[in-house]
C-alpha cells in the first residue's frame, strides 16, 4: 500500500493517532503531527512511498507537533521531536515539512551506524552507483537534480548508504531540497520537474523542495554496486574539466566525508578502501549543467 | 509475581523482562520490539541487549529491522569501548617510566580485566584511582602531555580540590573522552569515609601490571557507593545492570558474600550495600544469598526513609514509557539530587554551594541572553 492509496482523512487519522509508518529506503519512520500543511506535503512529497500496516518496528519515531504555551497563537512554531527528544528549536510554524526533512536526516546521520554513511548524493545508471560527496558551496543538490531529471535513478541527495557486509549502496530516496539560485536552476532546466512551495527564511536561505521521480521511488528497495566517485566543485564561468585522482587521495576525501568513519573503526577502513577500489575516481569542476552531465553520460556510456 | 504485571503500564516491564531473562526476546512480537528498542536505547541498554542476543546465537531468527538496530548499537559500543582503551594507553605512555599505580574504576576497569559488566557497556569518561600523595605530579603529568581541564570556573576548581573526592575531570583536546581522577571514592566531606588506602593495597593487577583493578568486594561497594550516594541516577538502571553481573560472577566463589558484608563493615558502607541487594533483587532478579540480605540488615534507614527511598528509586531507575512520561520522574530525581548533595556535605556548606551554583547559572544565562542579543 502506498501513502498516496489512503485518503486525507485516513491519512491523517493515522497521523494523530498511533503514528504513520512510512517507509523511506531502508527505513521505517513512525510519524506523527496534527498540522495540516505539513500533511498535506507529506502526502504529496512521500505519495509513492510505502505505508506499513502495525505492529511494525520502527527506525525513527517522529513527531512534529506545535508547542503549548503562547506560542501556539503568537507567532506559532512547529517543534520536531525524535523519540521524544527534540534536537533543535522550534521553526515557525509554516516551516514544518523541511523542518521534518532536517530532523529526520539529522536522526539517521546519528543512528544508523549499520551502514557507512557518507554526506554524498548517489545516483544509479546502467546498475552502478555514482557518488558526488558533498563539497562546500560545491553544488552537489543541483547537480543531482539535474542527472535525475536526465533520467539517472536517484538513491539519495544527502546520504551515500554503503552495507558494510556487501558494499552495495542502499537507495533512500526522498525530496531533494533546492537552495536558493539552484530552485530557479533547477525549474529553468526540467521544467517538467515537481517542486513544491518555497520556504524563506530558512537557515539555509530560500528552499523548496523537488519531488522524487516515479521510477526511483518503485525502485527504492534495489541496492547497487558503486561504479563512480566524483567530487564535484561547481564555480561561475569555470571550463569543464574531469581529472582522475589516485586512490589515496580519494581515499583521504571520502573518510574525511563520511558522518561515521571514525565511528565504524576498522570496518570504515575497510568499507572506504573498497569502494575507492570499486570506483573511478574524479574531480569534476564545471560551470555548465548541460556539459557536466554530457561528461558524466559518457563516463557511465563508456 | 512477573515483571510484566508488576510494572506493566510504564514500558518497564518490556526492558526488566529482557534484562532478567534474554532468552525471552525470541518471542517478543513487532509491537514489544518496537517498544523495548526505544527503552533500550534511552536508558543505554540497546548495545547490552544486542551483546546477551548474539551470545545466545539466536540472532539471525529476529526480524531484519531490529537486527539492524542491534548492528548499529554495536558499533556504537565498540567505538566507546575503543576510545576508552585508547585514553588508557595514552594515559600509560604519559606515565612512561614512572612507577605510579593505577587502578582502573567501573566501566574501564570492567573492560580491562573482561568482566562480564562489559558487555555492550558504553562509558563516556575513564575513571582512576591514584594515592593522594602522587595526585599533584601526576595531575601535572597529564597536563604537560596535553591534557586540559574541563571545568574552567574558578568555584568549580576549588569546589573540586578543596572538598570532592576527585580532581576536576581533565580531557585531551581531540579526543571525546574525559579522564576522572579520583582520590578515594567518596567526597572528603561526606559522612562516609571508606579508607583509600585499603582500597588501593588489596587492588589486582591486570596482565599489564602497570595496569589494576579493586578486589572483587571493593569494585562491588564502590559501584554501590557511586550509585547511592553520588549519582545522579542517569544511567541508574545500567548501574544496577553492572552489579547483577558482578554479583552473578563473583558470587559463585566461596567466602564472596561474607567478605562483601564485613568490608561494608569495615568501610563503613552497610547502607549502599544494603540498597545495592535490595533493588537489584528486586528488578534484577539478582540471585542474593538469604543470608547476606539478612546480615546487611542494619544498613537499612528508618522505616519512613526507606519507604521514600523504594517510590523515589523505583521512579528514578525504571523507564518510563516514551508515549506517557510521568512528571513524578522529575520530582523524584531532584529528590535524589538534593540528597546526595546532603549526603555529600554538611547543611551549613550546601546552603553555601547551592547557593553559588545558583548565581553561577544566572550569570551564564545572563551572559548567554547578551551572546546572542
Amino acid at each position: 500500500m502506498m501513502l498516496a492509496g489512503l485518503t486525507g482523512d485516513e491519512c491523517r487519522q493515522r497521523l494523530a493517532n498511533r503514528g504513520l509508518l512510512l517507509k523511506t529506503g531502508p527505513f521505517t519512520v513512525r510519524v506523527r503531527s496534527d498540522i495540516e500543511g505539513f500533511t498535506r506535503l507529506l502526502r504529496q512529497f512521500y505519495g509513492q512511498f510505502p505505508v506499513m500496516e502495525t505492529p511494525a518496528v520502527a527506525d525513527f519515531h517522529v513527531r512534529v507537533l506545535r508547542p503549548g504555551g503562547i506560542r501556539r497563537w503568537w507567532r506559532p512554531q512547529v517543534q520536531f521531536l525524535l523519540d521524544g527528544q527534540s534536537p533543535f528549536q522550534p521553526f515557525q510554524l509554516s516551516h514544518a515539512f523541511p523542518l521534518f526533512e532536517w530532523g529526520l536526516n539529522w536522526g539517521i546521520a546519528m543512528q544508523a551506524h549499520q551502514y557507512l554513511m557518507l554526506h554524498s548524493a548517489a545516483v544509479e545508471r546502467a546498475g552502478k552507483v555514482l557518488i558526488l560527496p558533498a563539497w562546500p558551496g560545491c553544488g552537489k543538490s543541483t547537480l543531482c537534480a539535474a542527472l535525475v531529471s536526465r533520467g539517472w535513478r536517484l538513491f539519495s541527495d544527502e546520504f551515500g548508504l554503503v552495507r558494510i557486509d556487501d558494499g552495495q549502496l542502499v537507495p533512500l530516496p526522498r525530496p531533494t531540497p533546492l537552495k536558493n539560485k539552484s530552485i530557479d536552476v533547477i525549474r529553468d532546466f526540467a521544467p517538467d520537474a515537481t517542486i513544491g512551495p518555497a520556504f524563506h527564511g530558512t537557515r539555509k536561505g530560500t528552499v523548496a523542495h523537488l519531488q522524487t521521480p516515479d521510477a526511483s521511488a518503485a525502485q527504492a528497495h534495489i541496492p547497487a554496486l558503486p561504479g563512480w566517485l566524483v567530487f564535484p566543485r561547481y564555480r561561475a564561468g569555470a571550463t569543464l574539466q574531469l581529472k582522475p585522482i589516485d586512490k589515496p587521495q580519494a581515499f583521504l576525501k571520502l573518510a574525511n566525508n563520511s558522518f561515521n568513519y571514525r565511528l565504524l573503526g576498522l570496518q570504515g577502513f575497510q568499507a572506504v578502501t573498497r569502494l575507492v577500489r570499486q570506483c573511478d575516481r574524479y574531480i569534476l569542476s564545471y560551470s555548465d549543467l548541460d556539459e557536466a552531465i554530457d561528461t558524466l553520460n559518457q563516463l557511465a556510456d563508456a | 509475581m512477573t515483571a510484566n504485571r508488576q510494572y506493566g503500564n510504564h514500558g518497564t516491564g518490556i526492558l526488566l523482562t529482557a534484562l532478567r531473562d534474554p532468552g525471552r526476546m525470541i518471542d517478543f512480537g513487532l509491537d514489544e520490539w518496537d517498544l523495548l528498542l526505544r527503552i533500550a536505547r534511552r536508558t543505554r541498554l540497546l548495545g547490552r541487549l544486542a551483546v546477551i542476543m548474539d551470545e545466545t546465537g539466536e540472532m539471525e531468527q529476529l526480524p531484519a529491522s531490529v537486527r539492524n538496530q542491534f548492528a548499529a548499537a554495536r558499533v556504537f559500543v565498540s567505538q566507546y569501548q575503543r576510545t576508552a582503551r585508547w585514553e588508557i594507553n595514552r594515559i600509560l605512555a604519559a606515565l612512561e617510566g614512572r612507577d605510579v599505580p593505577l587502578v582502573l574504576l567501573k566501566g574501564g576497569a570492567y573492560i580491562l580485566a573482561g568482566l562480564p559488566p562489559s558487555r555492550g557497556r558504553l562509558l563516556s569518561d575513564v575513571d582512576l584511582l591514584v594515592p593522594r600523595g602522587l595526585l599533584d605530579s601526576f595531575e601535572q603529568t597529564l597536563l604537560a602531555h596535553g591534557w586540559e581541564s574541563v571545568k574552567l570556573e574558578e568555584y568549580d576548581q576549588r569546589y573540586y580540590r578543596t572538598w570532592m573526592h576527585e580532581l576536576p575531570p581533565l580531557r585531551h583536546p581531540g579526543r571525546f573522552i574525559e579522564v576522572d581522577i579520583h582520590h578515594t571514592i567518596t567526597p572528603l566531606t561526606s559522612r562516609l569515609s571508606p579508607d583509600p588506602e585499603k582500597l588501593l593495597a588489596d587492588s589486582i593487577p591486570l596482565t599489564d601490571s602497570r595496569l589494576r583493578v579493586l578486589q572483587p568486594v571493593d569494585m562491588v561497594l564502590h559501584s554501590a557507593v557511586h550509585l547511592f550516594h553520588d549519582g545522579e541516577f542517569i544511567n541508574g538502571l545500567r548501574d544496577l545492570v553492572d552489579l547483577t553481573d558482578l554479583f552473578q560472577h563473583f558470587g559463585k566463589h566461596a567466602g564472596f558474600w561474607e567478605e562483601l558484608v564485613s568490608r561494608a563493615r569495615l568501610q563503613g558502607l552497610l547502607r549502599p550495600l544494603f540498597y545495592t541487594l535490595r533493588y537489584t533483587n528486586r528488578f534484577l532478579d539478582a540471585d542474593i544469598p538469604a543470608a547476606a540480605m539478612i546480615a546487611t540488615d542494619d544498613g537499612a534507614p528508618p522505616g519512613p526513609v526507606l519507604y521514600l527511598m523504594d517510590n523515589l528509586i523505583e521512579a528514578v531507575m525504571l523507564p518510563e514509557h516514551p508515549e506517557f512520561p510521568r512528571h513524578r520522574r522529575a520530582v523524584a530525581q531532584w529528590l535524589l539530587y538534593v540528597r546526595s548533595h546532603w549526603l555529600r556535605m554538611p547543611p551549613g556548606m550546601l546552603l553555601q554551594h547551592l547557593a553559588r551554583k545558583k548565581i553561577m547559572s544566572w550569570r551564564h544565562r545572563k551572559a548567554a541572553a547578551e551572546t546572542v542579543a
